[in-house]
This record gives structure tokens, C-alpha cells and sequence, in this order.
């Protein structure tokens, strides 16, 4: 009986399963959930459910550029986080609580 | 001077007279206004003797002078030319339009000497006589057509001359609309002659009129001319157009004189007579215009029984001496209906101007029950009226009698005439000599039931002038046309008139049944007796102080009740016609266009508005929605992409 | 070159006039322009060749040549006197609108004028593209016209007007793409938007099927133009929008605006659809001659003098749509001169009108009465308006009517004899309008203006006299040398009935 490697065994399918799966809870954060950290969580768990396939396919295509992609990915989901929470920050000044109904309130 | 210039002369001077008057339509100058409208009418007045010169000058064959101004309308093959022709007919018309014109023009400076708008009143007469003029001269149905118009427009501006006064505003709109339902007529009589015969010229057409007469109802000449008829009964105010004229007595007197009896309301007689090539070849046209005239003439003479106002009563006698023309040229007496025209024009002018004097004299009073006894007041304008009288009812060798003898014994006699005819004309000629006779007992003789505070006077010279000079023609102008039968008899006079309208009148295909002059004096005898009949027993009523209204109102009854109210037409046509016109109208308003086009227009906006509230229920602004729709969206389209 | 400038002259008029610093030059300018503007149109009659049916003075440059659109534009009898009445109305307006427009002067100088190149646009443009641009650019100033100069209900109404005239040129677009689409089989393969290359289509065409090309396009076009005229029963933005635009714009919105409906039925309809075009002749002939007798019927009710006039356009309206689909001399050329006519004396009704509203803030007929004794001159002028409207003879009214009736009984006596009613319907509610107005005793209007002298009426000022005279010639002059008019449009008028199954303008 042949020695059987988890980590050979686990195939490109896998971890699009997973990619897929972390993309959807993390969408349907973003399309059901109200408070704006999690909303920004939300986002950074779909950010990261790409950057997974982006590894994925990189590993099992032999090539390079998927993993610069992600890179870029982390650095955008940096400074989208950055301006995300500057904004829960002053929407929680204001209101005493970081639901995105607020953000109406924007609008002239 | 060349024929042009003379027509042109003949039209334009009381154009510029009207130019004249109407730039300075504010000076109440009456003298100087006065002066050019009757100089302008004047000067046509030479102009027409000296055209009728050279007609007479002429060979019998070649009375015709025309002028050509320039074309008018041209079209395809519609060709109308500014073309106007003086001949054996219209010249009698320019002679009596522009005599009996000036006549009138003269008479209206003293008349209405005290008017505020004398400058305007003239301006307004200068254009219905330039107008007049271009209907009677026009070479072609179409220009004819211009002074038709033109002619109906005068008298709207004319008989609401007063336009401050509701009811006279009222009676010229009415007039001018009336006018418009025979004009519309006339229009659909034109378009049928033109596409028939190719062309509006009315020598051209009275050339190409059929030989034989039609005997279909639907034959061109037929069809055209009883269009063009219909036209005449509005401007001639017939049967059952006849409406207008009785209320257009509102105007001014000289204008009823001028307008309403002598020339515009003969525009139809006229026009008769001059397409009668036409009109001879359509008896069936001919038969409907005879009976017309006939009932006009009846009907129109019972209402001038009951009447009190003295213009009222004049105006029911014009209607029903119109009646007699139309009956002559309908039986195919064109002469005796031209003579009648004529004559009709002397003495009709003659007792409106009258009745203008004596209202002068009365200070606006018009009912005759206020007046009674003037006679001692104002002789004169008495005993000018004593000619017309005589002159209307016929008595023997005044003007009247010629003409409507002649009418008579034609609408008897003629192939296309009836005993019936003659019967409604003897009929009409008794009434016509018992209501003339009524109004000058109630107005001139018996006693006087003048208020106290009325002063009559007799009018100054140059009102009573003009009632001199057509009190003249009313007696003899008669001569120029005297029957063969009556001027044996006088010496051997010829009948003028026959000879000179020969060459144009058309004489009538079908042979006449031999007639005898025992019948004809028969005839005459009759329907002068009866006449002079009842103008006796006019005399006796009305100067005895019988006559009141009571009395004979109590006689006759109900049938007084129907006359007195002039059978109800005018009601008829308000509640049959106008009323009901009207009120459906503004249904037509209410109903299609506010609520069921504005409304369908409505709804259809609505239905986009309501799509476009559907689409706008989408649109929240509601971040999480929108992204939803895009997740959605992508997964329809993933779906789409990897199922197939 | 002559049409062209022409054309846009008005358009860098209002340039000029939107930079113009000075506010209280704005008129006099606008005025000087409107005459240049006047010249110029008269040097295109002097060059004009009256004796020929081609399309003269053509320019043509390439626009936007892969879709075979170019800017096209010439001229014919047909649209010449259109252009003349355009230009010859515009100084009219803008005298007539002295002290009736009182805020935003230049705005409203600039729209007009823009409004002028726009409707001179769709008369000159001979490019289905082009001749769309302007179609639509006349919205655009005379939406604004009535929605800010307007009275009361302005938005309403000019909404109205733009969405039901927009609502038919879309359908018109379409059908001018389809054209385009076209137009290879006569080109030799290339697209072209040129109304000559649209004129050699044989668009085919099977009688009594509704759903074949040539009646589809035929109805796409006939329809939006119809709504533009107004025809019957589309005709209902018409008295909304003239009721509420100021004096100025009803008397565009009347003298030239509803002409490019019926002119366009000319130019494109009868030669692109003329199978189409007699096969439903009887279809637009039925619906003349109801909006006459309706237009008449509906307009003697009305309360207010104003929307009398607007059903009255209707009405004659209805005579030149009449005259156009009867397809013959007779009714064409009275169709042609009849929107001169209807031009004239409905322009100069909607003047007079405007100068009695500004001196007595009403319209409402029923407040009026024995006007005639307090203005005695306004009075004269309106009858003589009013008898050219009712077609007088010797007014100008009267040919185009007659003849257009005349056409009308060659084509059917029975249309004729219906159409007819409008003579006699036409004189009763204009006469009643007027006895009611201006005759019998004095009404509220006039004897308050007689208590309070500070707003004493007074009759026509010199600049009325002014903006009245010319209409008042033309009424007449028009009326009795007619042909002087005629003789410009008749060949090609002639060139149109007799050819219109293989239509073709030659250039020159």
C-alpha cells in the first residue's frame, strides 16, 4: 500500500473548494451583515479567499505571477482597511455605533 | 377715354373715397366726408352714363367693353384674371348702383349729420359701393365671388354700424354668417361648374351651357346652379335664408336703403341673369328657384302685415319683392325680373329713404303706432312716399306696375310657368298693396298719435332732393319697359328694355302655349283689381283707427300669433340649429379633448411613470442591495457561461 | 455659400448677443440682427431661379462619411417661402415682444434665434441626419420659451409639447435608419443618409397589408409630422402650449413651428411613401377635414381668446393637411399658400392678442365688451386679421382656402362639401369672438379701465403700428397678387404632383 501524502493528495480542486467556500461566507457578510467592521472583515476574508486561488493556481501552473498578484491584493486590502476603519472611526464619533445605514447620511 | 380706364375709373373712385374717409375716420367733419364719398360715387356715376354711351354707341352684337387688369389666380388650369366687362346687364347695374349710390350718399350727409362715426359711415359706404361694383362687373364667377363677399362684409360693418348696442353687433354677425352658409354654397356651385366646364368665365360658361336642358337632377348645369341658388338666397334673402335681412335694419336707414333693398340684396337676381344660358338649360333648377320666389314672396308679405316698425315693414316688402325676381327669372322672364330689379331699386330706395326722413323727423322713433297724421309735417317726404306707394302696389303706369305685370303675366304665361304661380304672385301683389297701404295710413294719414314731446319737421334740402329724384323714377322709370300688349295701346311705344337685353338672355327651348291678349288682360285686370281691392280696405281699417293691434289680433287668432312671430323661424333656427350646435360643441370640447384625449394622453404618461416607479424601487441607494444585484447578476450570467 | 450663411447666421447672432455685456442694448441689437438677417433671406429670392423645380443653391460636405452623412443642404420653391416667412416673421416677433418679455432678455434674444436656425434647418437640410439635428434642436428654445417666459401652467404645457413632439420623432429616427440601411442598393454599396439617394429607393410596397416596409416608415414619418402640425386627434399640446407660451412664442409656435409638420409631408412623405402616401391619402384626408370642422366646432366655445385662436389653428390646420394629401394642383399649392396664410394672420392674431392681454391682464372673453369704443384702431386692425382668418376674398386667406377646397372636390365632392362647413363654421366663431370682444356695451374690463385713469386703455403705439404694418400689407397684398407668391413655389409644386412615384430634385 502505497504511502499516502496529505499534502500530495490534496489537489488544485481543494483548495478552489476552499477559495470558493471562504468567498461566499465572506459575501454574504458583506450582503447581510450591517456592522461596518464586519462588513470590512468580510471583505478582507473575500480579498483572501482570492489570494488563496491566486496561490493555488500559481503552485500548480508552475508560474510566478499569481503570487506577485497577491501581493498587490495585500497592499490594496492594506490601505482599503486603513480607509475603511478611518471611516467606522468617524461614522462611530458621530452616530455611537458603526452600522452602515449611517453612511445615508452622507449623501447632500 | 379708353373702356379701361373708364372701368377702372368707375371702380377705383370709390376706393379712394373709402381710402379718403377711412384714413381720417376720426373727424366728424360730416360736410367734407360726406362730400368726397358722394363725389367719389359720383364720378362712377359718369362714368357709368359715359360706358353706357358707347354700349348704345355700339352695334347690337358688340355691346360687350372689357378690361383686363391683370390675372388673379393661376393655377394649373384655374385661370381667374382681374377681368371686368360692361354689358347690356351690368350696365344697367353700374347705373342703378352708382345713380341711386350717389342718391343715397347725398341723402345720408343730412341723415347723419349728428353721428360721431360720420367719417367712418362713409368710409364703409365708399367700400360696399367699390365692392358692389367689382360683383356686378366681374367677367368671372370668382370675381364676382370677391364682391360677393366684400359686398357681405360692408353690410356686417354697416348694420353694426351702432356696435355699441348689443342687438345691432348681433344682427350684422348674423347677417354676415347667414351670408356665409349660401356662400359656402356658391363655392361648391363654382368647383361643380368649374370641373364640368373648365372654366369660371361666365361668358365662357354661358357658351359651353348645355343645348339641350338637363331633365337629371344630378346634372352638372343643375347641380351648379342650384348650388350658385342657394348662394343667392343668402345674399338675396330668400326662402329660408331670408333671416338676416329683417334684422338688418339696425343699420342706419340710408344703408337698408342703399344695401338692403336697391342693391346688394339683388346680387342674386343678378347672377341668375347673367349665367341665364345656364340656368335655361337646368329647368329643374329653374322650377325650385321660381318656387322659392314664389313662397318668399307670400311668406314675407303676411309678416309685413303684422309689423309696427316701420323699417321692419319695409324689409318684409324688400323679401318678398325679391321673391317676385326670383319668380320671374325662375319661370324665365330674366327681363322682367331685370325690370323688377330695377324698378324695385326706385321705389324700395325711395320709401327707405322715407321712412329715413320721417325717422329723422321723429327723432329715432321707428314704431308706426307713434306716428299717424304726418302728412301736414312733412309734405315732401309724404308725397314722394305716395309715388312709391302707387309704384309698389302696382297702380296702373307707375314703374311698379310694368315690372310686376310683366312678372305676372310671364309666370303664367311662360312654358316653365304655372297657374299656381301667378295665383301665389296675385296673392303676394294683394298683401304687398294691403300692408304698403297700412303703413301709410298708420304713418302718414288719419290721426296723429305722435308723442308731445316729438316735434316733427320736414327734412332739409338735401335729404328731400334725393326723394325728389327717385320719386321721378319710381313714376316713369316704368316707360322704358312697357309691355307690348300696354304700349299699343300708349302709341306705339317700343319695350327699350326687351331690345337692349335681347342679345344677352337666352330665350327658353321650350315652346310657349299659345296665349291670347283677352287672356292677358284678363290677368292684369284681375290682379290690379284685387290690389286696389285691398288697399282700399287697408285705407278704411287703418285710417279709422281700427286697426289696432288688439282688434285684429283678436280676429285672426292664433294664425295672427304665428305671423306676428314670423312663423317662428328664428326660433327654429336657435333651437333647431345654433343652440343645439353650440351646446354640443362643447361637449365635443368637454368630452373628446379634455377627457378622452388629454386623458388617454394622460394615461399613457401614467403607465411610463409607473414603470418608472417600478425601476425606481430597485434603485435604493442601498449599498448592500446594489451589491446583492451584482452578485446576482453574476451568478445568472456564471450560470449562463458554464451551462452551456 | 448664401444658404449656409443665411442658415447659421442666426446662430452666431446668438453668440453674440450671449456675450453681449450691455443689458439694455440687447433688444436693439437683437432687432438690427433679425434684419440682417431679413436681407439675407431676400438675396436668396433675388438668386432664386423661380423657373425651375431643382434643388438650388446646394451645399454639400462630407459629415461624418462613414455612415454616409454629410452636411446637405439646398433649396426649393417648396421650402423657399417657408424660409421667407421665417425670416420675415423674426424682426415681427421681436418688436412684437418689446415689453411683453421683461426678465431675461438675452436668454430669450438667444433662444430665438437659436430657434430660428433650427427651424430654417429642417426646411434646408437635405440630409436625413442633418435635417434630424434641427428637427429636434427647435425643441430645445422652444421648450425653454414657453417654460420660462410663459403663464401659469408653462411647465405643463411645455413638457406637453416636448414629449409629444419628441414621442413621434423617435419613431422617426428609426424609420431614417432603416432608410440608411437601405440605401446601399442605390448607391452602389455604401451608406448614405442623402434624402436624394433616399428618393431613389423603390421601398416596396403591397396594398392592403399593413406590415410592409413602405407603410411602416410611411406612418413612422407621417406620424411624427402629424403631431407637429397638429393633426386631428393629436392636435391637443397645441392650445396647452399656446395658451401658456408668451405672445413671442405662440406667434413662432403658429407662424412657423406647426409649418415644418406640413411641409415635411412634401418633402419627405409624398415622395418617399407615394404608393403609401395615396393609398392612405383618403385616411389623412378624412382626418383634415375633421380637424377643420372640429377645430371650428370646439373653438367656439372656448372662454379664453387665446385658445380660441389655438383651436382656429387647428382648423386651418386641418385645411392645408386637407389640401396636401389630396394630392393635385389645386390643393398643394393652396396647401403651400394656405401655411403662409395661416403664418400671417394667426401670427398677427396672437400679436394683437398679446398687446391687449399686456394692457389688460385678461384674456377671458366674457370680461371684454365694447372694446371697439376704447380702441378704435386695435379694433380695425383685428377685423381686417380676423377677415384674412376667415378667408375674405382680397385677404390672403381666401386663395389658400379656395383653392385647397378646390383640390378637395377633384379628389371627393363629399370632402369638399364637410370641409366647406369650415367657412361658414370658421366666420361664426371668429365674428361671435369678435362681436363679443370689441362690440355691444361696455364690459368689465373697459369700464374699470375708464374709472381708473392711471391704466386708461390707449390704442396702438407707434412700435405696434410698426409690428402691425407689414403683417396688414401682406394679408392684402398676398390676397390680390397672389401669384407674386405662387410663382416662386408653382414649379415645384407642378414637379411634385406630376412625379411623385419616381421623385427626384435635380441639383443646381
Amino acid at each position: 500500500m502505497p504511502e499516502t501524502n496529505i499534502l500530495t493528495t490534496i489537489g488544485l480542486e481543494h483548495y478552489l473548494v476552499l477559495s470558493a467556500v471562504l468567498f461566499s461566507m465572506g459575501m454574504a457578510g458583506v450582503l447581510l451583515r450591517r456592522n461596518l467592521i464586519v462588513l470590512l472583515m468580510s471583505i478582507e476574508l473575500m480579498l483572501n479567499a482570492v489570494n488563496i486561488s491566486f496561490v493555488a493556481f500559481s503552485k500548480f501552473n508552475n508560474n510566478i505571477e499569481g503570487q506577485i498578484m497577491v501581493f498587490f491584493v495585500m497592499t490594496i486590502a492594506a490601505a482599503e482597511a486603513a480607509v475603511g476603519l478611518a471611516l467606522a472611526v468617524s461614522i462611530f464619533k458621530r452616530f455611537k455605533e458603526v452600522n452602515i445605514r449611517f453612511f445615508e447620511h452622507l449623501k447632500g | 377715354m379708353s373702356h379701361q380706364a373708364l372701368i377702372a375709373i368707375l371702380l377705383l373712385s370709390p376706393f379712394v373715397g373709402f381710402l379718403l374717409n377711412g384714413l381720417r375716420y376720426r373727424s366728424q367733419n360730416y360736410v367734407l366726408a360726406g362730400s368726397i364719398a358722394t363725389g367719389a360715387v359720383f364720378v362712377s356715376f359718369i362714368c357709368s352714363v359715359m360706358l353706357m354711351m358707347d354700349l348704345i354707341a355700339a352695334p347690337a352684337d358688340q355691346r360687350r367693353l372689357t378690361a383686363n387688369f391683370f390675372e388673379w389666380i393661376a393655377v394649373g388650369g384655374f385661370k381667374v384674371n382681374a377681368g371686368f366687362v360692361v354689358d347690356q346687364i351690368s350696365s344697367i347695374m353700374i347705373l342703378i348702383i352708382t345713380g341711386v349710390g350717389s342718391l343715397i350718399h347725398l341723402f345720408s350727409i343730412g341723415y347723419m349729420h349728428h353721428d360721431k362715426g360720420v367719417t367712418k359711415y362713409f368710409a364703409y359706404l365708399n367700400l360696399f359701393v367699390f365692392n358692389m361694383l367689382i360683383l356686378v362687373l366681374g367677367d368671372s364667377l370668382l370675381t364676382m365671388f370677391v364682391g360677393w363677399e366684400g359686398v357681405g362684409l360692408c353690410s356686417y360693418l354697416l348694420i353694426g354700424f351702432w356696435f355699441s348696442d348689443a342687438a345691432k353687433a348681433a344682427a350684422g354677425m348674423k347677417a354676415f354668417i347667414t351670408n356665409r352658409v349660401g356662400d359656402a354654397a356658391f363655392i361648391i356651385g363654382m368647383f361643380i361648374l368649374f370641373f364640368s366646364f373648365g372654366t369660371l368665365n361666365m361668358y365662357e360658361l354661358n357658351a359651353l351651357a348645355p343645348t339641350t336642358v338637363e331633365a337629371s337632377w344630378l346634372g352638372a348645369a343643375t347641380l351648379g346652379t342650384l348650388m350658385l341658388f342657394i348662394g343667392a338666397t343668402g345674399k338675396s334673402a330668400q326662402v329660408p335664408l331670408y333671416v338676416w335681412l329683417p334684422d338688418a335694419m339696425a343699420g342706419p336707414t340710408p344703408v337698408s336703403a342703399l344695401i338692403h333693398a336697391a342693391t346688394m340684396v339683388t346680387a342674386g337676381v343678378y347672377m341668375i341673369v347673367r349665367l341665364n344660358p345656364m340656368f335655361v338649360a337646368a329647368p329643374n333648377t329653374m322650377m325650385i328657384v321660381a318656387i322659392v320666389g314664389a313662397i318668399t314672396a307670400v311668406m314675407a308679405a303676411t309678416i309685413g302685415l303684422t309689423q309696427y316698425d316701420i323699417k321692419k315693414i319695409l324689409a318684409y316688402s324688400t323679401v318678398s319683392q325679391l321673391g317676385y325676381m326670383f319668380l320671374a327669372v325662375g319661370v324665365g322672364a330674366f327681363g322682367a325680373g331685370m325690370m323688377h330689379l330695377m324698378t324695385h331699386a326706385f321705389f324700395k330706395a325711395l320709401m327707405f329713404l322715407g321712412s329715413g326722413s320721417v325717422i329723422h323727423a321723429m327723432e329715432g322713433e321707428q314704431d308706426t303706432r307713434l306716428m299717424g297724421g304726418l302728412k301736414k309735417y312733412l309734405p315732401i317726404t309724404h308725397f314722394t312716399f305716395l309715388m312709391g306707394w302707387l309704384a309698389i302696389i302696382g297702380f296702373p303706369l307707375f314703374s311698379g306696375f310694368f315690372s310686376k305685370d310683366e312678372i305676372l303675366w310671364q309666370s303664367f304665361a311662360s312654358p316653365r310657368g304655372s297657374v299656381f304661380l301667378w295665383v301665389a304672385g296675385a296673392i303676394g301683389a294683394t298683401l304687398t298693396a294691403f300692408y304698403m297701404t297700412r303703413l301709410m295710413a298708420l304713418t302718414f294719414w288719419g290721426k296723429s298719435r305722435v308723442p308731445k314731446e316729438v316735434h316733427p319737421h320736414e327734412s332739409p334740402v338735401i335729404m328731400t332732393i334725393p326723394l325728389i329724384v327717385l320719386a321721378i323714377l319710381s313714376v316713369v322709370g316704368g316707360f322704358i319697359g312697357v309691355p307690348h300688349l300696354i304700349g299699343e295701346y300708349l302709341g306705339h311705344i317700343p319695350n327699350y328694355w326687351a331690345e337692349w337685353l335681347a342679345p344677352v338672355i337666352k330665350t327658353l327651348p321650350e315652346a310657349a302655349a299659345p296665349h291670347t291678349a283677352t287672356q292677358e288682360w284678363a290677368l292684369m285686370t284681375t290682379s290690379v283689381t284685387l290690389a286696389l281691392i285691398s288697399a282700399f280696405v287697408a285705407y278704411r281699417i287703418y285710417t279709422s283707427g281700427k286697426g289696432t293691434n288688439e282688434a285684429i289680433a283678436k280676429a285672426f287668432g292664433p294664425v295672427y300669433n304665428v305671423v306676428n312671430n314670423k312663423y317662428f323661424v328664428d326660433e327654429a333656427y336657435f333651437g333647431g340649429i345654433i343652440n343645439p350646435l353650440v351646446k354640443q360643441s362643447q361637449n365635443l370640447w368637454m368630452y373628446i379633448d379634455v377627457n378622452f384625449i388629454d386623458k388617454t394622453t394622460h394615461v399613457i404618461s401614467d403607465m411610463t411613470k409607473g414603470a418608472g416607479s417600478l425601476a425606481r424601487s430597485f434603485q435604493t441607494g442601498n449599498m448592500q442591495q446594489y451589491a446583492m444585484y451584482i452578485g446576482l447578476g453574476v451568478v445568472v450570467v456564471l450560470t449562463f457561461v458554464l451551462m452551456r | 455659400m448664401l444658404l449656409s450663411v443665411v442658415l447659421f447666421l442666426p446662430l452666431v447672432f446668438a453668440a453674440i448677443l450671449a456675450l453681449w455685456p450691455q443689458k439694455s442694448t440687447i433688444r436693439h441689437l437683437a432687432l438690427g440682427f433679425s434684419l440682417i438677417e431679413f436681407l439675407a433671406s431676400l438675396a436668396i429670392l433675388r438668386n432664386f431661379d423661380a423657373n425651375s423645380a431643382a434643388l438650388q443653391m446646394v451645399e454639400q460636405y462630407a459629415w461624418v462619411p462613414r455612415f454616409g452623412i454629410s452636411y446637405f443642404i439646398g433649396i426649393d420653391g417648396i421650402s423657399l417661402m417657408l424660409i421667407m416667412l421665417t425670416t420675415f416673421l423674426t424682426p415681427i416677433i421681436i418688436l412684437g415682444s418689446w415689453t411683453s418679455i421683461a426678465d431675461r432678455v438675452k436668454g430669450f434674444h438667444v433662444a430665438l434665434f437659436v430657434l430660428q436656425t433650427a427651424m430654417m434647418g429642417s426646411f434646408l437640410a437635405m440630409d436625413a441626419v442633418l435635417f434630424y439635428v434641427f428637427w429636434e434642436l427647435s425643441l430645445v428654445p422652444m421648450y425653454f420659451i414657453v417654460g420660462i417666459w410663459g403663464g401659469a401652467r408653462r411647465i405643463y404645457a411645455t413638457i406637453k409639447f416636448f414629449i409629444y413632439t419628441m414621442a413621434g420623432s423617435v419613431l422617426m429616427l428609426l424609420a431614417i435608419i432603416f432608410l440608411m440601411r437601405l440605401t446601399p442598393e442605390v448607391t452602389g454599396g455604401s451608406i448614405s443618409a442623402s434624402l436624394l439617394d433616399f428618393y431613389k429607393l423603390q421601398i416596396p410596397f403591397v396594398a392592403g397589408e399593413f406590415f410592409t416596409a413602405q407603410t411602416l416608415l410611411f406612418f413612422a414619418f407621417a406620424l411624427a409630422f402629424a403631431i407637429k402640425v397638429p393633426l386631428f386627434p393629436l392636435h391637443t399640446w397645441l392650445p396647452d402650449a399656446h395658451v401658456e407660451a408668451p405672445t413671442p412664442g405662440s406667434v413662432v409656435l403658429a407662424g412657423v413651428m406647426l409649418k415644418m409638420g406640413t411641409f415635411c409631408y412634401l418633402r419627405w412623405v409624398i415622395p418617399l411613401f407615394p404608393e403609401a402616401a395615396e393609398h392612405f391619402a383618403w385616411f389623412f384626408v378624412a382626418l383634415g377635414v375633421i380637424g377643420i370642422v372640429y377645430g371650428a366646432l370646439v373653438a367656439m366655445v372656448q372662454p379664453d381668446v387665446k385658445k380660441l385662436v389655438a383651436y382656429s389653428s387647428v382648423s386651418h390646420m386641418g385645411y392645408v393637411i386637407l389640401g396636401i394629401f389630396v394630392m393635385n394642383q389645386y390643393g398643394v399649392n393652396g396647401a403651400l399658400y394656405q401655411m403662409l396664410n395661416h403664418g400671417i394672420s394667426t401670427g398677427a392674431l396672437f400679436l394683437l392678442i398679446g398687446m391687449i392681454y399686456e394692457r389688460t391682464h385678461s384674456r377671458m372673453i366674457a370680461k371684454y365688451g365694447g372694446l371697439a369704443s376704447a380702441l378704435p384702431v386695435f379694433t380695425i386692425m383685428f377685423i381686417i386679421v380676423t377677415m384674412s382668418s376667415i378667408a375674405v376674398p382680397l385677404t390672403n386667406g381666401f386663395i389658400g382656402e379656395f383653392l385647397i377646397l378646390m383640390g378637395s372636390f377633384q379628389y371627393s365632392p363629399m370632402a369638399a362639401g364637410i370641409s366647406v362647413l369650415g367657412v361658414i363654421l370658421g366666420a361664426a366663431y371668429m365674428l361671435w369672438m369678435v362681436k363679443r370682444v370689441f362690440f355691444g356695451p361696455k364690459g368689465e374690463i373697459v369700464t374699470h379701465a375708464e374709472e381708473d385713469k392711471e391704466h386708461a386703455l390707449h390704442d396702438l403705439s407707434v412700435r405696434e403700428w410698426v409690428v402691425m404694418t407689414p403683417l396688414i400689407i401682406l394679408i392684402f397684398w398676398m390676397g390680390i397678387f397672389p401669384n407674386h407668391f405662387m410663382d416662386y413655389s408653382k414649379k415645384s409644386v407642378d414637379h411634385l404632383i406630376s412625379n411623385k412615384h419616381n421623385y427626384t430634385l435635380e441639383v443646381k
